[in-house]
């Protein structure tokens, strides 16, 4: 259990750390990266949590996905970041107020279990025994939780098209692929021979 | 929890490792290759020439609609894993909520397949 502890300790501080490099860092595709590793990171701790699922989800869908599409924000915005970057220090007022509300909600929920232990309830575990975490989910998640499990479907539905919409330009001078055409193609539409006598032109 | 966590050390093991091995390859190369650093070795070479502008250059909006298109299916795909899991427990009504699910996904891939979403010119 030692180790346990060690690991989280070790995962916490990777992530802490790497969460402030993200704004520190100079270069915004260097702060994508300490992104990265800081979903990484939390990944691990989803996992000592016993959250396996969510664990490999923030793998998958963040490490893979949403960090592909932060490095194509960043490199799509043609941004002077040296620029951005000037201003940066008159959010501090608001980003210190922002941190202080979230530490004095913290030590309010820390204290109330420290003063009165029965609120904590129990350690609870993040599924029965012998049954692994993506199938608790599963047996929850389709059928007890029907509407809100459609309700996500209809959310990806309206990304896809909002996403189409917002993106697709139709280029009239772009040259697409049409199989049917090319293949129905024929060498008499296209080639002539022509008898060129010579000194003249054609 | 403790068994759970026993499964988890052979990855543990794994990234100790491979976190080792990269920063002895690194500080290896750095320690015992002969460093001459200089200015011009330092710069980013450009085919001789002084470089014109910067080196990120913008990328065109297709290739973010390609990975917002990927994301969506990534996550259709992430709710596929514990359906697949506990189909034998939820019965026929956990089944066709993820038909309904799938149905509803595939009106929009129907849809991006026909707007040419997904070809590229």
């Amino acid at each position: 259990m030692i180790l346990a502890q060690l690991v989280f300790y070790l995962l916490a501080f990777v992530t802490v750390a790497a969460a402030v490099m993200v704004i520190a860092a100079r270069n915004p595709v260097h702060s994508v990266l300490f992104l990265i590793l800081a979903f990484f990171n939390s990944a691990g701790l989803f996992i000592l949590l016993g959250a396996e699922f969510i664990g490999m989800l923030l793998v998958v869908v963040y490490v893979g996905a949403v960090a592909v599409l932060f490095l194509f924000v960043v490199m799509m915005l043609d941004i002077n970041f040296v620029q951005l970057r000037e201003g940066f220090l008159q959010y501090l007022p608001v980003g210190a107020l922002v941190g202080l509300i979230l530490l004095v909600e913290l030590a309010l929920v820390f204290g109330s279990i420290a003063m009165e232990p029965a609120l904590g309830g129990a350690a609870v575990s993040a599924t029965e025994a012998g049954v692994t975490n993506t199938e608790a989910i599963g047996r929850l998640l389709y059928t007890d939780y029907f509407y809100l499990f459609q309700a996500a479907g209809i959310i990806l539905l309206v990304a896809m098209i909002g996403a189409m919409t917002l993106t697709m330009r139709h280029r009239p001078d772009a040259r697409r692929q049409d199989i049917g055409r090319q293949v129905r193609r024929r060498p008499g539409e296209t080639l002539e021979v022509r008898k060129v006598p010579p000194r003249t032109g054609i | 929890m403790q068994a759970y966590l026993a499964e988890y050390l052979p990855i543990l093991i794994f990234l100790g490792i491979a976190v080792g091995l990269a920063a002895i390859i690194v500080l290896a190369s750095m320690v015992i290759a002969p460093q001459h650093p200089e200015r011009e070795k330092l710069s980013a070479y450009e085919c001789g020439f002084e470089p014109f502008d910067d080196t990120r250059g913008r990328f065109d909006v297709r290739f973010y609609l390609v990975a917002i298109l990927f994301i969506i299916f990534d996550l259709e795909v992430a709710f596929l894993f514990p359906w697949a899991v506990s189909l034998g427990e939820i019965g026929m009504f956990g089944f066709w909520s993820m038909i309904v699910f799938l149905i509803v996904l595939t009106v929009g891939f129907v849809y991006e397949w026909k707007k040419g979403g997904l070809e590229w010119e």
